[in-house]
């Protein structure tokens, strides 16, 4: 067929239809030698975050959201897998999943057909930072829900049966992860970067050792430490407002009270990475390798913090970033190449990391390193303008959901955000210059000293990775990785 | 069951916190009505087209689905669709290759595309501002693709949809199981019986003649509908949709496609071994297709027996024996046929017989004697909170523009919501009973073990 021939009869009918309107509908080819200019960005108009107080000095953090009649609501305290006791790594975690294991007068099976029945999702958890249980729930069934809810984060029971399943869960958990690269991949890469001694060294929810060992006293203890008023919040997001919420969150939650205590403790700062070594570990019959490359980061406080998330989006933090168009669309070596800082109360990881097909490992490693080192030398001007409006402009997506917002909430709260940083994000953004970015891959990012993981069979890849001599190679199974598995 | 996706930028740091997530209804409740208002028009070129205002954030949600998935592709070719919609991204006639994401990225947009059996979908998510810079690029492609197709390009996307197979299916624990369930369960000849991602064959022999027809065949307007959704003015977008995609030009007719109702006609016995360390079960049955009377049923079933501490399957097999790690079970709904799954992984020093057994024990429950009430309405309190959730999200995968697509694909009405939760709210106990009876048959599935390599042993063994 005739494009020509169509359009213009198609013109035709339209002109006989709409005489007027035609001419600029459809008159003639739009003009696609250039995009369309983008009009003016409209403003992203935030609902005010209001701060109520409950009776007992509680702080809320309420966002009002009246498109969907839902309501998420949060408790977030101030302490996670960052803050497990000496040897006892993975106690926030399995304390977490505790929680809607028994709480108030309910049992395990109750609160879940209770809430089950409300069409209320209760999800509990621990991060590095912090220990949480949040509620989504339909408004109409908010109230109803809340009072379980409060009885999972303040009251919950522990009973012992419980324990002994979950941990047995939990050790299923952990000898599965044996089959997975990216776990193997990621511990790993902790071990090498921290060292097994230090928390981030070892996964959230810990080694097998320490699962067996947690008693119901560590959990219950670390409940009554973590879980208190001055080291907690309440974040509400949806269709409520502040009078009714906060009549609804006295009743369930203004008779909490605990001892302040001592607050819990933190994680020291990590030495830096002083030279380059690699761990291979050895997954026979790997169809990929899985890499990690990567330093310590600074925390979450760092006044870096802006600059490094735009120098982070041209290096690996979006889909025309340097690691993914080199890994994947220039050399087809994976289907994703990243990288991405993990801003954590202290000093978390830098990593880049992809999955490459087994007989590019070598050939991949020298992008990886080109592309590390490519981005202490030359970002330009045009690369910082494009990574700021992409952070910058597509900012509204990051707070569309209640669920969304509750995280910006939390994320205030456990990190001290001032007030307006929500408002301010999108300008703070925009003001890293082409300097700043410099900067920052200067200062973080030093292929020369950096941990290297790959997760391979080693008996394709060992040869090639050796004769890039990129530094000292440790070889090791997955059994020296994790320990050998107990019957 | 996976979908493949253009990308996926899964982040390797654990989230900030792990908050729950889904949401709404409650038992015994009349059924809200769930209005998402739209306007609707088609070009002169076929184009179907339906725009929805939502000024909650300054985002515009393009969502296209082309009519057509892997179910399209011919013998020697599967994988086709898919690397297809990769391509889609290389550039276009006035696109040069990589400025797709580039202007997007630009302009504040994320984008992505996934492929199934019946259809492949693309969606840009931008600025309000940006509209018409998504709307001109998802016109160029769909008129101009082949001005700017190589066989560069098709080679570039090859290995990259090859490292997505290695990365989401060879490389990953238990991930061949879901390469061989369609096989096995959808007879040869059915449109389903090749797995999307293809074989690593099929993909090297895919070619750029491949490309150039199945553009010409599958990607016309006609074959296509486009919804606009999020803070627009509708009449400002129908403007801007005539303007930039009238001048695509109009396809041949696609012919529908039909195949029989598959049928198993025994049952299947099937084991695998992988590097894994515990056995994994995998039931799959043969049931009614994508909003055909039963389907939902089996949706309700599913959540019956294994969503929450007290279905029947999680509270038997992983809270009361212990014997399962885990269990799952779903209705994978198809235009031309569905298959019913449900998948339970064995703790150490328990094989999958045990497992079995106790599944089957569950499944002959329903089939005597209809769940409880209050089984059923917790179910479906969660299916219509699952439909709130689903609203609060504009773009995206299973946002409110993507749910506008998959109505007026799978039923001609873009706005289906009410009469979709409906399906679920009209259900009565003894629906749940007669379609474990029809459905879930002893005679006629497949039994999939994989075991861990030299453990044959832990396979689910046939009853003497």
């Amino acid at each position: 067929m005739n494009r020509a021939t169509r359009s213009v009869a198609a013109l035709l009918a339209l002109l006989l239809a709409h005489p007027l309107s035609a001419q600029t509908a459809a008159a003639a080819k739009p003009d696609r030698s250039k995009p369309p200019a983008l009009g003016p960005v409209r403003a992203l108009k935030l609902p005010p975050v209001q701060k109520l107080r409950l009776s007992n000095g509680v702080a809320v953090l309420l966002v009002e959201q009246h498109e969907v009649p839902v309501v998420q609501v949060s408790v977030v305290a101030r302490a996670g897998a960052g803050a497990d006791p000496r040897g006892k790594p993975g106690l926030a975690s399995l304390t977490a999943d505790m929680l809607d294991e028994g709480a108030g007068s309910r049992s395990a099976l109750e609160i879940a057909d209770e809430l089950d029945y409300l069409g209320a999702a209760l999800g509990t958890g621990a991060s590095w930072d912090a220990t949480s249980v949040g509620l989504h729930a339909p408004l109409k069934r908010f109230a109803a829900a809340l009072p379980i809810f409060a009885d999972v984060a303040l009251r919950p029971t522990f009973p012992s049966a419980e324990l002994d399943r979950v941990r047995k869960d939990r050790l299923t958990e952990l000898l599965q992860l044996r089959d997975e690269p990216r776990a193997i991949a990621s511990i790993a890469f902790a071990n090498a970067l921290y060292g097994r001694d230090h928390r981030y060294g070892t996964a959230v929810i810990g080694t097998e050792t320490s699962v067996r060992a947690l008693s119901r006293a560590d959990l219950a203890l670390f409940h009554e430490r973590t879980f208190t008023p001055a080291n907690s919040a309440i974040v509400v997001v949806g269709d409520v407002t502040a009078a009714s919420v906060q009549s609804e969150l006295e009743k369930a939650f203004g008779g909490w009270k605990a001892p302040a205590g001592s607050a819990p403790e933190g994680v020291p700062a990590a030495p830096q990475v002083s030279s380059r070594g690699i761990w291979i570990v050895d997954k026979p019959g790997s169809a990929q390798s899985e890499i990690r490359i990567g330093r310590i980061g600074p925390p979450r406080s760092t006044r870096d913090y802006f600059a490094l998330t735009v120098m982070n989006t041209i290096l690996g933090g979006s889909f025309t970033s340097r690691l993914m168009q080199n890994l994947r669309e220039q050399h087809g070596y994976a289907y994703g190449a990243r990288s991405s800082f993990d801003f954590r109360l202290s000093t978390g990881p830098f990593v880049a990391a992809a999955a490459v097909q087994t007989d590019k490992t070598a050939p991949a490693l020298t992008e990886f390193f080109k592309e590390l080192e490519a981005i202490r030398k030359t970002v330009t001007e045009a690369e910082v303008v494009k990574a700021r409006n992409y952070v910058a402009l597509s900012f509204p997506s990051d707070v569309e959901t209640t669920g969304d917002i509750a995280s910006k909430l939390a994320e205030q709260f456990l990190y001290d955000l001032p007030g307006d940083w929500l408002d301010s994000y999108v300008s703070r953004i925009g003001a890293v210059s082409l300097d700043d970015v410099r900067r920052v891959a200067t200062e973080y990012v030093d292929p020369g000293k950096v941990a290297v993981v790959v997760v391979g069979d080693r008996s394709k890849i060992e040869a090639e990775v050796r004769s890039l001599n990129l530094g000292p190679i440790k070889v090791l199974s997955v059994n020296e990785l994790f320990g050998a598995a107990k019957k | 069951m996976t979908v493949p996706l253009r990308f996926r930028l899964v982040l390797i740091a654990t989230t900030l916190v792990a908050l729950g997530l889904v949401a709404p209804r409650a038992g015994g409740q009349e059924t809200a009505r769930i209005t998402v208002a739209y306007t609707q028009f088609t070009l002169a070129n076929g184009l179907d087209v339906i725009l929805h205002e939502d000024h909650s954030v300054p985002l515009v949600a393009v969502n296209a689905w082309y009519h057509v998935g892997s179910a399209r592709e011919k013998p020697g070719r599967t994988g086709f669709a898919h690397l297809f919609e990769h391509i889609m991204f290389e550039g276009s006639g006035h696109v040069p290759e990589g400025d797709f994401d580039n202007w997007l990225e630009a302009a504040g947009g994320d984008n992505n595309g996934s492929t199934d059996n019946d259809r492949t979908n693309y969606w840009e998510t931008v600025p309000s501002n940006a509209l018409e810079l998504a709307l001109f690029l998802e016109s160029d492609r769909m008129g101009y693709l082949l001005n700017a197709m190589s066989p560069e390009k098709v080679n570039g996307q090859r290995d990259v949809v090859k490292n997505e197979r290695r990365q989401s299916y060879e490389n990953r624990p238990y991930g061949m199981a879901f390469l061989k369930l369609p096989e096995e369960v959808f007879p040869v000849g059915h449109p389903y019986h090749w797995p999307v991602i293809g074989s690593m064959e099929d993909l090297t022999a895919a070619s750029y003649e491949d490309v150039v027809q199945f553009f010409k065949s599958y990607y016309g307007p006609s074959n296509t509908t486009l919804v606009v959704a999020g803070d627009i003015d509708p009449v400002e977008a129908r403007r801007l949709v005539e303007k930039w995609f009238s001048d695509v030009p109009r396809s041949a007719p696609v012919p529908p496609i039909s195949a029989p109702t598959p049928v198993l006609t025994s049952e299947k016995r099937v084991t695998l071994e992988d590097k894994v360390q515990l056995p994994q079960l995998f039931i799959g049955w043969l049931t009614p297709s994508y909003f055909h009377p039963g389907d939902e049923t089996m949706d309700v079933l599913a959540r019956v027996l294994a969503s929450g501490k007290n279905s029947r399957l999680y509270k038997r097999l992983v809270y009361d024996l212990q014997i399962a790690q885990d269990v799952s079970a779903g209705q994978n709904s198809g235009a031309l046929g569905s298959m019913f799954l449900v998948t339970a992984t064995a703790r150490e020093g328990h094989g999958l017989s045990e497992i079995e057994k106790v599944i089957a024990e569950e499944i002959a429950k329903i089939k005597n004697d209809p769940p409880a009430t209050r089984e059923l309405e917790r179910a479906v309190n969660q299916i219509e909170s699952a439909f709130y959730g689903a609203l609060e999200r504009v773009g995206g995968f299973g946002g409110k523009a993507d749910r506008l697509n998959l109505y007026e694909f799978y039923t001609g009405r873009p706005d289906y919501f009410t009469e979709d939760l409906a399906r679920y709210t009209s259900l009565d106990p003894r629906d749940l009973q007669s379609a474990a009876r029809a459905y879930l048959k002893d005679d006629a599935r497949l039994v999939l073990s994989v075991v861990p390599a030299g453990k044959k042993s832990l396979a689910a063994e046939k009853k003497p």
